[in-house]
């Protein structure tokens, strides 16, 4: 391969967009996106609107749906709270919060790439690397003692996230192939060498059963301690915490460190980053690589911490890392809105589909919903433009007494 | 740098010198390398793999040469790949080869590399107007679940097709209004696309038929029958029985090469998708360029999948049924270069690689499943740039504003 002069990616941006930044409503809408609650929950409620205008048009009752989901995440457990998962509200809850734990990581992944400017659209592959990681380390070693065993799995699986995002990072960085392309392209690769890894012959298929595509059970000292209910029952796991941490240290990561400085530089203005000294290639590999440790670490958690084995036919299913998408976005890529995302699409996930007991609306039905929700907040959360033409329309309807008065 | 436009007018002579030709030629040569040994020729010498597949890396070489670098290259691995699986396969046992390497081999690659023609030739048109169509799994997915609705109530195919491009260009719509109007990041947008379409399609699969299967009887797209190929041998097996889709797919490469090429409203899609302020300064509305292009993207993506439902699905409809096809559409469309021939030539080597994966059981059944990830693999490599690099359009993907 021949080396070639690096070509310049970073194409001008286009001049319409500095002017436009200058007017009010630009400001206002940018203030909007920045901080604020009020417009990603403003987002959610559209998009659950929408949700429960379909339910209404296929004849069921959207209201009693979404009380039922409620429950069925476990959230009423406020209500009455207590310990005891035998309450099925706090059954749900603590199976709400162990979707949250996979979120708020995938979440972050998703987040921590665009702050670099990037879309890593392909937690779900980072993710599924670290499961496969987190699984082999889990029970090719049986004779260890747990604290080693677990940090040790935990840890290759987030290496191994790292890695697999890494790639598109240096490709982005060495040749300017486009994050979006190359993260799909792996998490494809990652779903089938999982197949491979655990189908019929494959190396890590439990080999009591050669029939059957599934990997092998995890070694008992692999296993994370479960505080919340009982670990035959899938109880929570300490891994809860271990996300909660990772809220913390993307936020000081971001915001208290040089790299996170830098990170956000390159993500702001590539060019004006590069030109204070910042080196942007080093930054996108690094960016990325942060990225995928997160999504990896949530698939070594959700391997020690309650699935123990996967099988093949569990892979095609899986739709956490994407998911993950929705949460940053709906977070609007910070530490506390991911947070909450998670929170919101954990309780959907577990609320329309195990935990529903309804009779207004079928599970079958009640996941699809999830699935709609989640497109339509992330429809809605891309389009700030029609939050500003909400903006301007109000504008518009104001009185016009008060409009001479702002002018 | 000489077209073939300028080739055509010009003697034998100056096409024969073309370094186009001698990579073309070392091309198919690499291909021939590998097929030699292959029933229905079944050489089992390793001489005439070898000796072909180095004739096209030389070619490969020269081309490389002479300015069409990316080409080149191209012919030089093909010589390569083709010399090593030719050698491969001369020391494989007959019997196996005969399994795997038979004539239905040729069809069932046109069974699986249609849908993905209609996706990359879909997203084709849509990125080429400078709109990013990620969401092709989406419209695809819709196109698949509508397609089959509409064939069990309306009774025919032609119906099913009709409500498929209906639902399909509905749901680009959604994108193209998202991507042109309100200016979102088109990847999003994308994104959205494809999980709106998951929740709807399993939404209304499970309200319409109450979590049943499709009632079986559905009409479906009948195969074209040509007379007088049956008896021939090889021909026969490999074309004489395809469904309509597949020759449809045929027709759509060539009619969108024409399009886009030879007509003015294709040199408008691709000014609006290269400088879309400069197709705005000489009069070419470019948001109705794209919203247009966006639509048939949908319309063309929802047929393909479609044929995966009432086509070779014989009509039965399972959710998320495309999984990941409109990716590979999307995969096959960037290893095209976004060119037709390109694209169509990607998406016969995918399928090509899918209905060879369906058959390598015969060797060994678990890297069967490892060489389904080889079209992800190669469009990898190939945005990597390590052969040649894959250029999108300029204004691929950059919401346009009207000043």
């Amino acid at each position: 391969m021949t080396l070639e002069p690096p070509r310049k990616e970073a194409v001008p941006e286009p001049p319409e967009v500095a002017a436009e930044t200058g007017t009010l409503a630009a400001r206002i809408a940018l203030r909007q996106r920045s901080g604020g609650i009020a417009v990603p929950a403003l987002t959610a409620l559209v998009a659950f609107l929408l949700g429960g205008l379909i339910v209404l048009a296929t004849g069921h009752n959207p209201l009693l749906a979404y009380r039922d989901i409620f429950n069925g995440a476990g959230l009423n457990w406020v209500f009455h709270p207590t310990t005891s998962t035998v309450n099925t509200s706090a059954y749900n809850l603590s199976q709400t919060l162990l979707q949250t734990t996979t979120l708020i990581l995938t979440g972050l992944a998703v987040a921590f790439a665009f702050r670099c400017g990037m879309f890593n659209i392909g937690g779900q592959g980072q993710y599924f690397v670290g499961l496969y990681v987190a699984n082999w380390i889990g029970y090719s070693r049986p004779g260890m003692s747990p604290v080693p065993h677990i940090l040790l799995g935990i840890g290759a699986a987030t290496l191994a996230g790292a890695v697999w995002a890494g790639i598109a990072g240096f490709l982005k960085a060495a040749v300017g192939a486009h994050e979006v392309i190359t993260t799909i392209m792996l998490n494809w690769i990652a779903i089938w060498i999982g197949s491979y890894f655990f189908g019929n012959g494959g190396p890590l298929q439990n080999a009591s059963n050669p029939t059957v595509p599934i990997s092998n059970d995890i070694a008992d000292s692999a296993k994370l301690p479960v505080f919340w209910g009982q670990q035959q029952l899938q109880g929570l796991h300490v891994g809860f915490f271990v996300a909660l941490a990772a809220l913390v240290v993307f936020y000081l990561l971001l915001n208290r460190t040089t790299l996170g400085y830098e990170v956000r530089a390159v993500g702001f203005n590539p060019d004006a980053a590069a030109y204070g000294g910042i080196s942007v290639k080093k930054n996108l590999i690094r960016a990325m690589a942060i990225s995928g440790a997160f999504a990896g670490l949530a698939g070594g958690l959700d391997m020690l911490g309650y699935l123990y084995h996967y099988g093949v036919s569990d892979i095609p299913v899986s739709s956490i890392g994407f998911l993950g998408i929705a949460v940053a976005l709906l977070g609007r890529n910070t530490a506390v809105g991911t947070g909450l995302g998670a929170l919101l699409f954990g309780a959907l996930l577990f609320g329309t589909t195990h935990g529903l007991a309804s009779t207004v609306i079928a599970p079958d039905l009640a996941s699809n919903l999830t699935y709609m929700i989640q497109g339509l907040v992330v429809l809605f959360v891309g389009a700030d433009v029609l939050i500003l033409y909400v903006w301007n329309t109000r504008r518009r309807f104001r009185p016009p007494k008060a409009r001479e008065a702002t002018a | 740098m000489t077209t073939w436009a300028q080739g055509l007018d010009g003697s034998l002579w100056a096409r024969a010198r073309d370094p186009r030709t001698s990579g073309v030629a070392g091309l198919v040569l690499g291909v021939v390398a590998c097929l030699l040994a292959l029933p229905p020729i079944g050489e089992r010498s390793i001489l005439g793999p070898i000796l072909v597949g180095v004739a096209a890396s030389m070619l490969g070489l020269w081309t490389a040469t002479r300015g069409r670098r990316r080409l080149g290259w191209g012919a030089v691995a093909a010589g390569l790949i083709g010399l090593a699986l030719g050698v491969l396969a001369t020391r494989s046992s007959t019997s196996n080869l005969n399994i795997v390497f038979t004539a239905s081999l040729i069809a069932s690659m046109f069974v699986f590399s249609t849908p993905l023609v209609f996706g990359a030739i879909g997203g084709m048109f849509s990125e080429r107007s400078g709109v990013v169509n990620i969401g092709l799994e989406g419209m695809m997915l819709m196109g698949a679940f509508w397609g089959v609705y509409g064939a069990d109530r309306g009774g025919s195919w032609v119906v099913g097709l009709l409500v498929a491009m209906l639902a399909g260009g509905l749901l680009a719509l959604v994108h193209a209004f998202f991507a042109i109007h309100l200016r979102a990041d088109q990847i999003v947008g994308g994104t959205a696309v494809n999980f709106l379409a998951l929740g709807i399609t399993g939404y209304f699969f499970f309200q319409l038929y109450h979590g049943e299967d499709v009632p079986a009887g559905v009409s479906t797209i009948p195969n074209l029958k040509i007379p007088g190929l049956d008896h021939v041998h090889f021909l026969g097996a490999a074309f004489g029985n395809l469904s309509l889709m597949v020759w449809l797919s045929f027709a759509l490469v060539i009619v969108s090469y024409l399009v886009l090429f030879k007509t003015a409203i294709g040199l408008r899609i691709r000014a609006c998708g290269e400088h879309p302020r400069a197709a705005d300064t000489v009069g070419i509305n470019v948001y109705a360029i794209r919203y247009a292009s966006v639509v048939v993207s949908g319309i063309l993506a929802a047929l393909g999948g479609a044929y995966l439902s009432i086509g070779f699905g014989g009509g039965a409809f399972t959710d998320n049924m495309t999984a990941g096809r409109g990716f590979i559409a999307l995969a096959a469309m960037i290893f095209g270069n976004w060119r037709p021939f390109g694209a169509f030539g990607a998406a016969l080597l995918f399928g090509f690689s899918t209905a060879l994966a369906y058959r390598l059981p015969a060797y060994s059944g678990s890297a069967a499943t490892l060489f389904q990830a080889l079209p992800y693999v190669l469009t990898l490599i190939a945005v990597a740039g390590v052969i040649g690099r894959t250029v999108p359009p300029a204004a691929d993907g950059k919401p346009y504003k009207k000043q």
